[in-house]
């Protein structure tokens, strides 16, 4: 049932060309992010004696930067932080998300309220802002960003799961599976998570397209991973200054960071609407 | 009939959707005529392609749809060639449409007094202030009380049955020639349809209109159309005048349907009488028949009716039929046999009680803290009611919606706790929550669910529904072989194929839900069933196999019924015991034979009389009730159906809460009027469900 | 309406109680002591304990918060770390006009645009129209705004010179330098709102006209424009009331981003500025101020809502 649904699913990725585009973008790019620092010429820190400032030839396929380091090799080793820490925040915050979701989605009363008043004072803090609040104090590291973003994404699905819940909590099937003396840990997980799949799939695209959004844009801010190490942001900002010398060491990592995005996007869009169309698989 | 040009008339008309890359029929030579001051019945089972067929005769289609053949002409002119702007003419002026959800039908934004002057302005040259006149005169023919008010409202502050006649009065504005009534009664209830049914009746001969009818209900038609075509598959099955079809059927579609209606059967001493149905399921648009399209479900089917499409054949000027043994039906050569058959019951009935429940309470956002602050009362869905079924025994609960009949069944089975009172489960206590129960209590009451797209988990096959049920409930542990072996046994207890283990909810059909729903309630042979309204969502054919279902499985098994429906002929069917509830309470209780009969309460008495009986020659009594049931957070004083009775004594209704009266025979009465009075008041009216013979 | 609005007030109160117990506790976080990192390493215990005492850091921390937010409501914001020590509440208000100028005038472009962009395609579903407004607004307008503001700058500033590459937007500027200063900075914003703003556009619009109500419309025999603008779009805009609000916050993030690629001299700025020195103080101010904002839109937005909504109870 579950693999023929995941199939189906694929097969409706792959019939829209704009979605199939979307899915092998995104594969080429977690490609990048498991082997490119391995197939990357050189290392991301590596200062090349008397190649400063060149343009891009067949030895440095993007050039380099003013300080004589290979632009193409610090892309191909920054994928791996631009992709990873947002699969790890998507992760942990649709993990985090439905489990407070599907708990006071189902449980509903005072629990829900408070939580859910809770929740929505976090949301009521822009994102950016809040991460630069925490990153500013605690200062800028992976582990920081992480935590930032998971406590910025989960109330954000913690609420799509909690409506989508709230939409199944008075089904037949819940009650009858109350009838049989069900565990309410049974019941969320085996009985209502199921149906809040959906949602949750296209809230986990959309989270991953905003993360990487948001960790770019840290990165651009110096909040991100902190030098020599490369990230696409920073990268952007630090190429700003001699953009008249070096072009190419700004619009290679901005485009980098354009084709991840409109990569995910594409993949989100297709998924919502492969799942609006079925009405949910619920 | 000599009547003179039809106002409408569909000659072999056809719709096509597109599915994929191709096209699927959904009606096939369909043909319709309708002449004015007509009201023609249109029945079918979902999937029949009536709703399709009322819209396409406005010319409205959806998106991916497309007449693939035939006329309609409306009033001289085929509008299968008109142009948009030309329809945009005919629509709201000439044809207007009555839809099935008022509320939805409604725009939530604008006031009702706005959305019927809007026809006004564009029909009726009207400006703004004589539109709005008289949308409010609209209002006060179709009988709203305070239409000024009314007019100023928006949809959803107006109760379903307001709504309904909001869209009778948009519909009748410009005093259209046809009228197309999209099964607008279906979500009312059978109280407020009744009142609503009568209005249609007068003001479509007041406006010399003709008009549509789609309606699954056969009683309905009956009491309400002067002719009828039946639709089955996308095809006319017959169509007739209303005496000729519920009287002298020659379809067996037709026929077999009549006798599937749900009826009370005088009772045999030992016996139960289960009813004639149409076996199998009604086609999808996918795979339907090549030649008869019910030929697989006929009874009377034979070779030719498998290999070739009958004609629709003309029998004279008012009747046509579609069927290859017609003849043999209507010189009576060929019988169909559609008599209840008498069953001998294997479980007699014992004593004793399976459930006791003493003066149960529950009141809904009462005691909350924002309830407190707002000062708004609670709803009091149950107040103090007792009810006792004995083993082997159907308890049958009716009551308009929000009478609290189902908050009832949820507090006893757990679903919902009880504020106060006690529950006793084959003598023992029983807990009142469902968290609270042991897994012997849980055996014991399990329930059936009114709609059966929910009841089962889509994620799980119906054997797993099945296997988990068995696992959790099972006195003693199971082997997976033994559970195999009773989910095989189950699925065959409810006639289902051995290899529907394997199948999602998505892959059956409603019915079949609803008896995968049935087995898993019998997984492990409980004591008590509840079932709130098992058969409300499913089709009048598969209605009675779900019910005949129900009725055998009670006999091997003498598990006692909870039966919850607003269906008094279905409760008839099933009950041997029943309770009336109204807001909250239990106005009458007793034997099936002593509800069913008088005396009655007033309320019972208005609600069967609102029953429409699916035969023309009877005219049942026109007690109405009039207005919505009051509000259960502000219950009446006194008698709570003072409001609406129709046979309120006077001032002591209002102020005096009524006794309970014994009037014999274990029968109840909450009513200050005596029983020997009740009986010499209602003595003369005839009974919609005892009389009606098939 | 007044009791609406009473309860309104009061969850806005709540949610601002919430969002600075959290500011505060966060910024709670730095590590290592706020009077050292004031003074410098070199500083003596003497003083460091003196601007302790000053600064309060010697009182529990509940009380340093209930400290800290009356002196924020009765409009003592402190003063700031840097040298000089100036005045927080001054500087920010300075600031706050420039980004309120520079927001009022993207909103002012998005949101039409958007709005106009989600309908067609909502009323064009899966046709040729929505394909391409869906594919322009997933790709060219879902990117970080430094990757579109470079873009703009290198093309329309440095390239085409048909605009300034900073945006300085000095107090006395001409109306038309002014515009000409925000324009960029201003599409840059527009185009991520845009993309949220018109995916949900077009979804209310996909999902009314689905409902029956439109259906009575047309076979009351409507014009079809009348159909779509009086009672489609009736219904499917009210949500956007909400999406635009929403998208509010959004553009507070993005003017961060926007403030520095264009030098503009705004809260963004300010901001980020306060967070590079470690400036508590001013980052406190800075976030509240953000907040408040925030929060005000939409109450504004949830009232709109309300008042346009008649499914709404206002009592």
């Amino acid at each position: 049932m579950l693999l023929n649904q995941v199939l189906g699913v694929v097969r409706q990725l792959i019939r829209r060309p704009q979605s199939l585009i979307g899915s092998l973008m995104v594969i080429v790019f977690m490609l990048l992010a498991i082997f490119g620092s391995s197939l990357a010429p050189h290392r991301f820190d590596e200062i090349i004696r008397g190649a400063a400032r060149l343009a891009p030839s067949a030895d440095y396929p993007l050039g380099t930067d003013t300080l004589g380091r290979d632009v193409f090799s610090r892309i191909l080793w920054g994928a791996r932080e631009i992709i990873l820490l947002p699969t790890i925040t998507t992760f942990l915050s649709v993990a985090f998300g439905s489990a407070i979701g599907l708990l006071i989605g189902y449980y509903g009363g005072l629990l829900d309220n408070v939580v859910s008043r809770i929740l929505d004072s976090l949301l009521a803090i822009p994102a950016l802002v809040l991460a630069l609040v925490m990153l500013g104090t605690i200062g800028p590291s992976p582990v920081g960003i992480i935590i930032v973003i998971v406590l910025l994404y989960t109330p954000i699905v913690a609420r799509v799961v909690r409506s989508a819940a709230l939409n199944v909590r008075s089904a037949g099937y819940i009650e009858a599976a109350r009838l049989r003396g069900e565990s309410t840990l049974f019941i969320l997980f085996r009985e209502i998570l199921p149906s809040v799949l959906p949602a949750l799939i296209v809230e986990a695209s959309l989270r991953f397209s905003y993360a990487i959004f948001l960790t770019a844009s840290l990165g651009f801010l110096g909040l991100g991973v902190q030098p020599p190490s490369p990230d696409w942001g920073r990268m952007v900002n630090e190429a700003r200054g001699s953009f008249a010398q070096t072009p190419w060491a700004l619009w290679a990592p901005s485009a980098a960071i354009a084709l991840l995005i409109i990569g995910v996007n594409l993949l989100s869009d297709g998924l919502r609407r492969i799942f609006r169309y079925e009405g949910g698989l619920g | 009939m000599t009547q003179t040009t039809p106002i409408i008339e569909a000659r072999a008309l056809s719709i096509e959707y597109k599915f994929g890359r191709g096209w699927l029929n959904a009606l096939h030579d369909v043909n319709l005529t309708i002449y004015p001051n007509e009201i023609h019945g249109l029945v079918g089972e979902s999937g029949s392609g009536k709703s399709t067929l009322a819209l396409a005769l406005m010319r409205y289609m959806a998106g991916n749809a497309r007449i693939s053949g035939g006329t309609i002409v409306f009033d001289g002119v085929d509008i299968t060639r008109t142009t948009p702007t030309e329809m945009r003419a005919i629509w709201g002026s000439k044809i207007a449409l009555v839809p099935q959800d008022a509320l939805a039908s409604l725009n939530p934004s604008y006031t009702i007094g706005e959305q019927i002057a809007e026809i006004g302005r564009l029909h009726l040259s009207l400006d703004a202030r004589t539109a709005w006149a008289c949308g409010i005169d609209m209002l006060r023919r179709v009988k709203i009380a305070d239409p000024e008010a009314v007019a100023a409202r928006y949809p959803h502050q107006l109760s379903g049955g307001m709504q309904q006649r909001v869209t009778i009065a948009m519909a009748l504005t410009t005093k259209p020639r046809l009228l197309i009534l999209d099964e607008p009664t279906t979500a009312l209830d059978v109280t407020t349809q009744a009142v609503i049914v009568d209005l249609f009746r007068e003001l479509i001969r007041e406006n010399d209109a003709a008009a549509l009818y789609v309606s699954h209900d056969l009683g309905l038609i009956a009491q309400l159309c002067d002719r009828v075509t039946v639709l089955y598959g996308g095809e006319v099955m017959a169509s007739a005048s209303i005496e000729n079809v519920f009287k002298h059927p020659i379809h067996p579609y037709t026929i077999s349907l009549l006798a599937s209606l749900p009826r009370p059967v005088n009772p045999t001493h030992g016996m139960e009488t289960r009813l004639p149905t149409i076996e199998g399921v009604a086609p999808s648009l996918a795979d339907r028949p090549k030649a008869c399209v019910f030929a697989p479900r006929c009874p009377a089917a034979i070779a030719i009716c498998h290999t070739e499409k009958p004609p629709l054949e003309q029998i004279n000027a008012e009747r046509t039929v579609r069927c290859h043994r017609w003849r043999e039906i209507a010189d009576c050569t060929l019988v169909i046999d559609t008599a209840p058959k008498l069953i001998e019951m294997s479980a007699p009935p014992e004593a004793g009680m399976v459930l006791d429940a003493d003066h149960l309470e529950k009141t809904f956002g009462g005691e909350s803290m924002f309830g407190r602050l707002t000062k708004r009362n609670g709803v009091h869905a149950v107040d103090d009611v007792s009810v006792h079924i004995n083993r082997r025994s159907t308890l049958g609960l009716v009551g308009e919606s929000g009478s609290g009949k189902t908050t009832l069944a949820r507090l006893i089975v757990g679903l919902e706790a009880t504020d106060d009172g006690n529950l006793h489960l084959l003598n023992a206590p029983l807990n009142a929550a469902v968290d609270a129960r042991s897994r012997d209590e849980l055996r014991q009451i399990q329930m059936i669910f009114q709609n059966p797209n929910d009841a089962m988990n889509p994620f799980m096959s119906v054997g797993e529904t099945l296997a988990r049920t068995l696992k959790r409930l099972s006195s003693q542990p199971m082997t997976t072989a033994q559970i195999d072996a009773r989910v095989a046994e189950l699925l065959e207890s409810v006639r289902l194929p051995m290899d529907y283990a394997a199948r999602y909810p998505t892959e059956l059909s409603g019915g079949e839900k609803q008896r995968v729903a049935i087995a898993r309630a019998f997984a492990t042979t409980p004591a008590l069933i509840v079932a709130d309204e098992p058969t409300s969502a499913l089709d009048v054919s598969v209605q009675s196999v779900i019910l005949n279902l129900l009725k055998d499985l009670r006999g091997q098994h003498g598990t006692s019924y909870l039966f919850i429906s607003h269906d008094l002929k279905a409760v008839a069917y099933l009950a041997d015991w029943i309770a009336v509830m109204y807001l909250g309470e239990i106005v009458e209780e007793g034997t099936s034979e002593h509800v069913y009969t008088m005396p009655s309460h007033p309320y019972t008495e208005a609600l069967i009389s609102a029953i429409p009986v699916p035969d023309p020659t009877i005219k049942s009594k026109q007690i109405r009730l009039h207005g919505d049931p009051p509000s259960a957070r502000n219950i009446p004083t006194g008698c709570r159906f003072h409001t609406r009775c129709p046979r309120k004594i006077g001032a002591i209704c209002e102020t005096d809460v009524p006794p309970y009266r014994d009037a014999g025979g274990e029968h109840f009465i909450r009513c200050h009027i005596p029983v020997e009075e009740l009986a010499r008041l209602q003595q003369d009216s005839p009974n919609p469900i005892l009389d009606a013979q098939i | 309406m007044i009791r609406f609005l009473l309860r309104r007030l009061a969850l806005l109160a709540i949610t601002l109680l919430i969002t600075s117990a959290v500011i505060f506790a966060l910024t709670q976080l730095l590590p290592g002591d706020v009077a050292r990192l004031i003074l410098g390493r070199e500083a003596r215990p003497e003083a460091i304990a003196a601007l302790r005492e000053d600064l309060g850091l010697n009182n529990s921390v509940p009380q340093q918060y209930i400290d800290w937010l009356t002196g924020f409501v009765t409009g003592d914001w402190g003063r700031s770390f840097v040298s000089g020590n100036p005045l927080i509440r001054p500087l920010v208000m300075d600031r706050l006009g420039n980004s309120l100028r520079l927001a009022g005038f993207t909103l002012l472009i998005s949101v039409p645009l958007s709005v106009f962009l989600g309908v067609i395609s909502g009323l064009n579903e899966n046709k040729f129209v929505d394909n391409a407004i869906s594919i322009f607004t997933l790709s060219v307008v879902g990117l970080p705004e430094f990757v579109t503001g470079l873009v703009l700058i290198n093309v329309f500033a440095l390239g085409l010179g048909w605009f300034p590459a900073s945006a300085t937007a000095p107090a006395d500027a001409s109306l038309g330098d002014w515009i000409r200063q925000l324009i960029l900075p201003a599409i840059t914003a527009t185009f991520v709102l845009m993309a949220y703003i018109v995916r949900m556009t077009r979804a209310g619009v996909i999902d009314e006209l689905k409902k029956s109500y439109v259906r009575t419309a047309t076979l009351k025999g409507l014009p079809r424009r009348t159909v779509i603008i009086k009672h489609v779009l009736r219904n499917a805009l009210l949500p956007t009331i909400t999406v635009v609000a929403l998208s509010f916050g959004w553009l507070i993030g993005g003017l961060i981003v926007i403030e520095n690629v264009f030098s503009y001299p705004g809260l963004g700025r300010l901001m980020t500025n306060a967070v590079e020195r470690k400036d508590i103080p001013l980052m406190q101010a800075v976030v509240m101020v953000v907040i408040f904002f925030f929060a005000i839109a939409n109450l504004l937005a949830d009232v709109v809502y309300a008042l346009l909504n008649p499914r709404i109870r206002l009592d």
